[in-house]
């Protein structure tokens, strides 16, 4: 289906731009992630049509209808299990899978664990804004414990689902955490999920300016930003904070926040990142603020293992390898009797 | 003690019968399926026709002896035509009380019962809830009505086993083949080829030959015990059936479902994906489905059955067949993933092998339940296109209709199949497939920057269908989702006329497809003042009973649907020629309903909703009471 042959052309982000008016909330952080999925696709080396993406429901699974690519807006929670048919049917697509923290940790939470133990090779995009914004402002699955909304008054007595932690423990082989609008490291990562075989998550923390505004200023506002967050790079030390002078040991077992230069702590102190560690991103998956810093980037990534649908794919070829498939005799079945002459 | 068997004169030649039923009754794990399938085959060998029932509970293995665990499996085999499993069964093989007890009432008067006396202990009669010395065995009154043949059975196969070198529990493995092996000497069928099944199977295939000879030793133990028994003085021949000439093999409903969606996908040139989730009486296509990979068919394993539907949409929507089969609990589930479908306007089919509900209700138990459901199970109006196979054969042809229907009008196809039908099995005239016709599907081509923008919701004037377009295909990028549709452009659209317009377009391309179906055919005395109405898997029973009722000399017609929606384009036309409309189903009422509401006709039912399909009599009773009700 996919036609190698066909030149690849140079695309500009409004080639993806389709007619729909957008029509999120002004002020909406969704609004940045829409223009770096736009700047990053012309950098993937596919043509257009090659490109599907698939949403389930609330705000931020209106996606599909603003990029002139082919798209499909599914229904609650169940995005992984269409893409997942889209894939099988045809590995050759790019997918891409964009919806709300509500729609797959909630609704959607068992097909999410599904698509990614499976490794089935499509990028997700998880919006994460902490809150169930087309429904009016009830608190989500990754909204913190007291969490005050229309649906409790007296605060969340809920535990919120850590994304990352989920993801890894759901063996998912591309696991990253970006931030709306840090345009530079969301499309650098969309670039390295593209180019990921298997099941690629990516966490972004999304800002819904109407009812969770400010919920990550910690993490993406430029003064707060470098204190309370680690940009993760393969083989380099997890140095962090505004003068690069703060850094990530382990001690006893755990990780801990130290300054560099103080109680005898040098740079050859601070853990360097592997993103080939699944033990180690799960530790960093579970680090909050504001004991220490949250990651950013691609906490890990093991491309050896192979796409579910290629292995589908895989299977279906060796069993026709011989030929042998003869449709007459399949129907006639082992036995057959002759009645009459 | 060992049990002796005396010498006697050879027995005279059997005996000629026109038809025969046959249960083999006992625990989960004695093995009745297994020695039911092997006699069906004899009976296929001998050129019967034949219908099989297999009666099983959910249970895999329920507690030994106990009620609840009783398997069943009936044969009825014929030197005629014969539609059904049958009503009475003439002989009964009881392995246990158990089986006794639950199956006994099945047995017609004057059958036989051949039981394991052995197994009838006071422990075991206990578990079956008899008094322990309350043995059914030697109850006076059930002597008088049943020729009871008590048979030594677990002994005589532990004796001729005894060299075998295994154990007790081994042994007693191979009790059924011991049964198959008198009952097939009781009816004249040959051992070899369940020699040769059990040599393949558990010789070759499982590489156990001991197990193979032993259960060759027990089956042959059996006749031999024929033979020598004075207990039954009698021997039976069923001759080869008058079948149309050709070449026949042996197909149940569920095997006939995996062929049917494997050729569809053939005719059609495309992969079908079969998206699944486990599910009882539905399992068995995934598990077909999943052996036929050479066949270009691919298989997916969902986590449920929403996930299961909504991969099959995934891939129809990529361009493939998409295709998955579920029970009525499932189907409730895939409820809204179906409605998206038809808002979609894309191509799935949707299997239904129906069981008895509500809930998880009687799991391996049949039912007819899920007709509103298909039509109506849907938030909105939701229509989809709705089948029923009427037969275990039936299904293959109905899977290719189902694949043809759906691609035609870009709309989901739910086939309704039922657990009678789907694990019962009959002869099939096996069908010349390179004669069966293409299934034709034009996806529209790659547009260039200058033409004009795609139009998804365009549709095709004749069959009202969207176009397929699919992903891959350069210029034609569009988008779909849930949110209702502008015509033609397919943008989201709020707008209220344009709702009205699109639902009616959705309905009208279903009810176009009235122009390519069939009409319906009425048999039996087409100019009586009755119709018989049947839908699915009640065929052969309904059948039956016509038949029998106009050989009683009552003039009546009949007609049997497979297409539910559209109904066939004479279905008005020919409802209205009949004084009195009778329906009978396996609910309460669902297609008269349908019927009544649609075509403002006074039909009366027939119902009876116990887990099975009908049975003749009941079915005649009931016929004739619905015929009294209004003269």
């Amino acid at each position: 289906m996919r036609a190698p042959d066909l030149p690849l052309p140079t695309y500009k982000p409004k080639d993806f731009t389709s007619d729909q008016d957008v029509r999120w909330c002004p002020g909406c952080g969704d609004y940045a992630v829409l223009a770096s999925v736009r700047k990053a696709l012309p950098k993937l080396g596919r043509r257009k049509e090659e490109f599907v993406f698939v949403s389930g429901i609330g705000c931020a699974a209106r996606f599909p209808y603003y990029m002139e690519t082919y798209g499909m807006h599914s229904i609650h929670g169940r995005a992984p299990a269409f893409a997942t048919g889209i894939k099988l049917a045809n590995p050759d697509l790019d997918v891409w899978l964009v919806s709300g923290d509500g729609d797959l940790l909630s609704i959607g939470g068992n097909h999410t664990m599904h698509v990614m133990r499976r490794n089935v090779g499509v990028r997700i995009l998880l919006l994460n804004n902490r809150i169930y914004g087309l429904t009016k402002g009830q608190y989500s699955p990754t909204s913190e414990r007291g969490k005050v909304t229309k649906s409790t008054p007296m605060g969340s007595i809920d535990e919120p689902v850590n994304p990352l932690a989920l993801a890894l423990a759901a063996e998912c082989t591309f696991v990253a955490r970006c931030i709306d609008i840090d345009a530079k490291t969301l499309t650098a990562t969309m670039e390295r999920a593209a180019a990921h075989p298997g099941c690629a998550f990516i966490e972004v923390y999304q800002d819904c300016n109407i009812f969770n505004h400010q919920a990550w200023f910690y993490a993406s506002q430029k003064d707060a930003r470098p204190n309370n967050t680690v940009d993760l790079v393969h083989g380099e030390p997890l140095i962090f904070g505004e003068n690069r002078d703060k850094g990530v040991m382990i001690v006893n077992g755990r990780p801990r926040a130290v300054t560099i230069g103080e109680g005898g702590v040098t740079e050859e102190d601070i853990l360097v990142f592997d993103e080939t560690d699944r033990t180690l991103a799960f530790t960093l998956a579970n680090m909050h603020c504001p004991d220490l810093p949250e990651p950013l980037g691609v906490l890990y990534c093991h491309p050896d293992r192979p796409a579910y649908e290629e292995a589908s794919r895989t299977q279906i070829q060796d069993a026709q390898a011989d030929g042998s498939a003869d449709l007459q005799k399949l129907v006639d079945g082992p036995d057959t009797w002759m009645v009459g002459s | 003690m060992t049990h002796q068997l005396t010498e006697r004169p050879p027995v005279s030649e059997p005996t000629p019968v026109e038809t025969v039923a046959v249960r083999f009754a006992g625990d989960s794990g004695d093995g009745m399926q297994l020695a039911g399938g092997q006699f069906t085959s004899a009976a296929a060998i001998r050129g019967n026709d034949f219908a099989t029932f297999p009666d099983y509970p959910a249970e895999i293995r329920a507690p030994r002896g106990t009620t609840f665990g009783v398997s069943g499996f009936q044969v009825h085999f014929a030197a005629k035509p014969i539609h059904t499993p049958g009503d009475a069964i003439d002989v009964l093989v009881a392995m246990n009380p158990a089986a006794f007890k639950m199956n006994v009432g099945d047995v017609r008067q004057g059958g036989m019962i051949i039981a394991d006396e052995d197994e009838f202990t006071k422990v075991n009669l206990k578990k079956a809830g008899y008094g322990p010395e309350e043995s059914p065995l030697a109850d006076e009154i059930l002597g008088q009505r049943y020729r009871i043949i008590t048979v030594p059975l677990s002994r005589m196969v532990r004796e001729a086993l005894s060299e075998s070198g295994q154990g007790v529990k081994e042994i007693d493995r191979c009790r059924n083949m011991f049964a198959l092996g008198l009952v097939c000497w009781m009816y004249d069928r040959p051992l070899e080829p369940t020699i040769n099944w059990l040599q393949s199977y558990f010789g070759d295939k499982k590489n156990r030959p001991e197990v193979a000879d032993m259960n060759v030793t027990a089956l042959k133990t059996g006749w031999a015990f024929g033979e020598t028994t004075e207990a039954i003085p009698q021997r039976y021949a069923v001759a080869a059936a008058e079948l149309p000439s050709g070449r026949y093999r042996k197909i149940s409903g569920n095997e006939a479902l995996v062929l049917g969606l494997v050729v569809a996908g053939k005719k059609a040139g495309k992969q079908v994906s079969y998206c699944g989730y486990p599910i009882t009486p539905a399992s068995d296509l995934l598990h077909g489905l999943a052996n036929l990979k050479r066949f270009g068919v691919q298989t997916f394993q969902a986590e449920d059955e929403i996930a299961a539907v909504a991969s099959a949409i995934g891939v129809s929507y990529a361009g493939g067949i998409g295709v998955t089969g579920t029970s009525g609990p499932g189907l409730a589930l895939k409820g809204e993933a179906l409605g998206l479908a038809v808002m979609l306007e894309l191509p799935i089919v949707v299997v239904d092998v129906q069981r008895a509900g509500p809930a998880t209700g009687m799991p391996t138990k049949t039912e007819q339940t899920d007709l509103l459901q298909a039509f109506y199970g849907r938030s909105g109006e939701a229509p989809c296109i709705v089948l029923a196979a009427s037969s275990p054969s039936d299904c293959f042809e109905t899977a290719i209709e189902a694949v043809r229907l759906a691609t035609r009008a870009m709309c989901p196809a739910i086939l309704l199949s039922d657990a009678s039908i789907a694990n019962g099995a009959e002869p099939w005239m096996v069908p010349d497939v390179s004669a069966i016709p293409e299934i034709e599907i034009i996806h529209p081509e790659a547009l260039s920057d200058s033409d004009e923008p795609f139009e998804p919701y365009l549709r095709n004037e004749e069959t009202g269908a969207r176009r397929w377009a699919i992903p891959g295909t350069p210029g034609l990028e569009h988008r779909v989702g849930g949110l209702e549709k502008q015509d033609i452009t397919g943008d989201v659209s709020y707008d209220g006329p344009n709702h009205q317009k699109m639902l009616a377009l959705r309905a009208e391309k279903i009810a176009k497809l009235a122009n390519v179906i069939p009409p319906m055919e009425v048999g039996g005395d087409v100019g009586a003042e009755t119709l018989v109405l049947g839908w699915g898997g009640t065929a052969g029973a309904i059948l039956s009973a016509v038949e029998r009722m106009r050989g009683d000399g009552v003039q009546l017609a009949y007609a049997h649907l497979r297409h539910l929606n559209p109904f066939p384009s004479n279905l008005g036309e020919i409802l209205g020629r009949y004084k009195r409309v009778i329906i009978p189903e396996i609910n309460s009422g669902q297609l008269r309903m349908l019927i009544r509401g649609m075509f403002l006709v006074d039909a009366r039912g027939v119902n009876v909703i116990q887990g099975r399909g009908f049975h003749v009599d009941e079915l005649v009773e009931g016929i004739q009471n619905a015929m009294g009700d209004k003269s």
